[in-house]
């Protein structure tokens, strides 16, 4: 079954790269932008047995406080929903399945790369960016810690280090970037993950894979692939054999973020033309006014004289 | 342009007011010492969920629309020319530059890498489509201005009268000549970078609006709205005078000065009209994008809401339409205070109150050392302002008044400027 699945993601592979013409770009405001080259993940969460293998694989690959392995087999997080944070960049959380209270699914979570990412477009010195392969990668020695990422992300994703007061740094998901573009390799935990519940490939690919799987087993499969469109698409899709208002995963509209501000920001400074504008208008009113006083003043001296 | 009718205020630096002010201060800057040498997760109760505490939204975000008297008075007395209110654009202008000066000080405070605030300034690291980016080199550039702006008052203080002591009198014609330099330089063209100021407050104060327009999962509907920068400057505008009256009348109660009520009632006058255009807007944000529903959901933000616009926004309108209030010194504190508080809180309400984190499991309410600060910043402020009036010529008195001017030795405590 897992073998057939593979052979056809192959073929889907091949067809989807003529699909694939346009050129993904690392502008935020294009919305027309076609992100289907980008490098992407797909999490199955029907697939996922939540052994958290990720979660090691995640944390020895970017040199995080860890566990050694064995220790990952621990259920007894699942009490509670976690979150990324300063030493995990990925997590994995349980939820029961609505039609089914005793059986659970599971999700991963971690940072979903953005087609259209609002942290890289908040970040006051360009520390988040977008890169043309697809990951949201962040420069620690740009960063001056203003945290508006944090604010900025829908997903709540990027987490601060606190308790360095040195040099804390913003700790997320890194998509394996090194990894992924220098070494040819798939994400760490990609390469750990047992029950191919994580398929890392072309973006485009993942959303034709992520039909047939829907298409074969619709009973199974929400119809929905999460991050296909929403916030502008995401590099990390899921999907789920239970509505996704059920996980953790926010509702959001298709509608990217980062337009909202940098509409208005780059109407305020079109050209330049609006700031100038306003210097040119109230230097002239302060010349008119100025012009009118003086006439005033010399009027009274005349009527003095 | 200046009048020269500003004198340096007679009066002892430190009395009993003014001592319990440094006080303060000094624990603040404990506080903010605690942050420097622990980090920001030892001083405040920020976490992921919450990565912005009142270090943003009351020291910078607030900090910054209260220092607008300086932008609002200068476009008043000195572009559109109306000479009455010359007597208030010093101050105003020494409340924009120490608001700027400690809203700066405040963020750095804030900054996980402080040190690296000035990276913005490096071309290899612009990000023209970050709001924050334009606010940040907007700020800067606008505090140079300010501090451009306040050359004029320099150069009257010490051109001609320089006479270091000791050792360092060897300076004194080297000193001179810079004070001439300064003089024909940047005192001749303030003018320009007057109107510079104007632009760049325009600028920033809007854009500070945008910067919550990014989060729009986050936000309460109430306060998220596209016009948000619109909101912000016609705030910011409406603000600037009744900060220069709330700033006036509590200096002339310090120094136990005459207050200038009838420029000050003058200049009240604009405010039905600016604070009213900003009410005006207000409710039709909330009637267009329909979001009436939410004021009365009976929630925190909700109340915070109506709070914000009866008491901060629509009383002081009321207020300050009545030329009785107008003409009492009393009248006019209270609706300035009112705008003050009305403006504060908005800030507060944008950055803190509407924002609702995605996962939060706590809600965020600053650390004692996060309060601190805060309260030690604006305290410092308070002394450095004293101290400036005292030693350079900014408040000016009608000379009727000159005599009222001369109460030196008993002054009474600053316990109202304290509360500022």
């Amino acid at each position: 079954m897992t073998l057939q699945r593979r052979d056809f993601f192959k073929i889907a592979a091949a067809g989807s790269a003529v699909l694939v013409a346009g050129k993904a770009t690392a502008s935020t405001e294009s919305t027309s932008a076609d992100f289907s080259d980008n490098f992407g993940v797909l999490v199955d969460t029907v697939a996922c047995i939540g052994c958290r293998k990720c979660e090691w694989a995640c944390n020895d690959q970017n040199h995080l406080p860890t566990q050694e392995l064995k220790a990952f087999e621990d259920k007894s997080v699942f009490a509670r929903h976690r979150r990324p944070d300063k030493s995990a960049y990925t997590v994995v959380n349980q939820y029961p399945d609505p039609d089914e209270p005793d059986k659970k699914f599971a999700i991963k979570v971690q940072c979903m790369h953005c087609n259209a990412p609002a942290c890289a477009s908040a970040c006051i010195v360009g520390a988040l960016e977008k890169q043309k392969e697809g990951p949201v990668t962040y420069d620690a020695w740009k960063c001056i810690g203003c945290r508006y990422c944090m604010v900025a992300c829908p997903f709540q994703i990027p987490a601060y280090e606190y308790d360095n007061a040195l040099d804390p740094v913003v700790r997320k998901c890194t998509f394996c970037y090194e990894r992924i573009t220098s070494e040819g390799k798939k994400p760490a935990c990609v390469a750990i993950c047992p029950n191919e519940a994580l398929t890392f490939a072309k973006r485009g690919e993942l959303i034709q894979l992520a039909r047939e799987r829907i298409l074969a087993q619709p009973d199974k499969y929400e119809h929905h692939i999460y991050g296909e469109h929403e916030i502008g698409g995401t590099g990390w899709m899921y999907l789920a054999g239970a509505p996704f208002t059920t996980t953790e995963l926010p509702t959001l509209t298709s509608e990217p973020i980062p337009p909202r501000t940098e509409k208005i920001q780059h109407a305020v400074f079109k050209g330049f033309v609006p700031p100038v504008a306003l210097y040119g208008l109230l230097a002239l009113g302060m010349y008119t006014f100025n012009e009118r006083k003086k006439k005033v003043a010399r009027e009274e001296d005349r009527h003095e004289s | 342009m200046s009048h020269d009718i500003a004198v340096p205020v007679k009066a002892k630096f430190f009395t009993k007011g003014t001592k319990v002010v440094f006080g303060i201060m000094v624990a603040g800057m404990l506080a903010y010492a605690y942050r420097l040498l622990f980090g920001i997760g030892a001083a405040t109760n920020l976490d992921d969920q919450w990565p912005w505490g009142i270090w943003i939204a009351i020291d910078v975000a607030s900090g910054v629309a209260l220092a607008a008297g300086g932008f609002t008075t200068a476009a008043l007395a000195d572009v559109f020319h109306k000479d009455k209110f010359h007597v208030i654009t010093r101050p105003a202008l020494i409340t924009a530059m120490l608001g700027y000066t400690f809203v700066v000080i405040g963020l750095l405070a804030d900054l996980g890498r402080y040190y690296n605030v000035w990276h913005p300034m490096l071309p290899s690291m612009w990000q023209g489509n970050s709001v924050l980016f334009e606010v940040g080199m907007c700020v800067m550039v606008y505090l140079t201005v300010l501090y451009v702006e306040f050359m004029p008052i320099l150069v009257e203080r010490f051109r001609g009268k320089v006479n270091l002591p000791g050792m360092l009198a060897k300076l004194n014609s080297l000193s001179e000549r810079l004070l001439t330099l300064i003089d024909k330089t940047f005192v001749r063209f303030v003018s320009l970078f007057i109107i510079a100021g104007c632009v760049l407050s325009c600028l920033h104060q809007s854009s500070l609006g945008t910067l919550m327009v990014i989060a729009p999962t986050k936000m309460h509907p109430l306060w998220y709205t596209p016009i948000s920068p619109l909101l912000f400057l016609l705030s910011a505008i409406a603000v600037g005078f009744p900060m220069v009256i709330f700033e006036s009348v509590l200096a002339s109660r310090s120094f136990k000065l005459k207050p200038e009520t009838n420029v000050l009632s003058s200049l009240a006058a604009y405010t039905p009209f600016l604070l009213g255009t900003y009410f005006a807007f207000k409710i039709g944000d909330i009637t267009i994008r329909e979001v009436w529903p939410f004021a009365l959901e009976g929630s925190v933000q909700s109340l915070m809401w109506w709070i914000e616009i009866l008491l901060g926004v629509l009383a002081p309108v009321i207020l300050l339409a009545m030329p009785k209030v107008r003409a009492s010194i009393t009248g006019l504190f209270t609706a300035a205070c009112l705008v003050v508080g009305g403006v504060a809180l908005n800030r507060i309400n944008v950055f803190l109150v509407a924002y609702k984190p995605l996962y939060s499991t706590n809600t965020y309410f600053p650390a004692i050392t996060e309060i601190m600060v805060t309260v030690g910043l604006i305290c410092a402020l308070v002394l450095v302002y004293r101290f400036i009036v005292i030693n350079f010529p900014v408040i000016a008195a009608h000379p009727i008044e000159q005599p009222a001017m001369t109460v030196g030795p008993n002054l009474s405590p600053v316990a109202a400027k304290r509360n500022k």
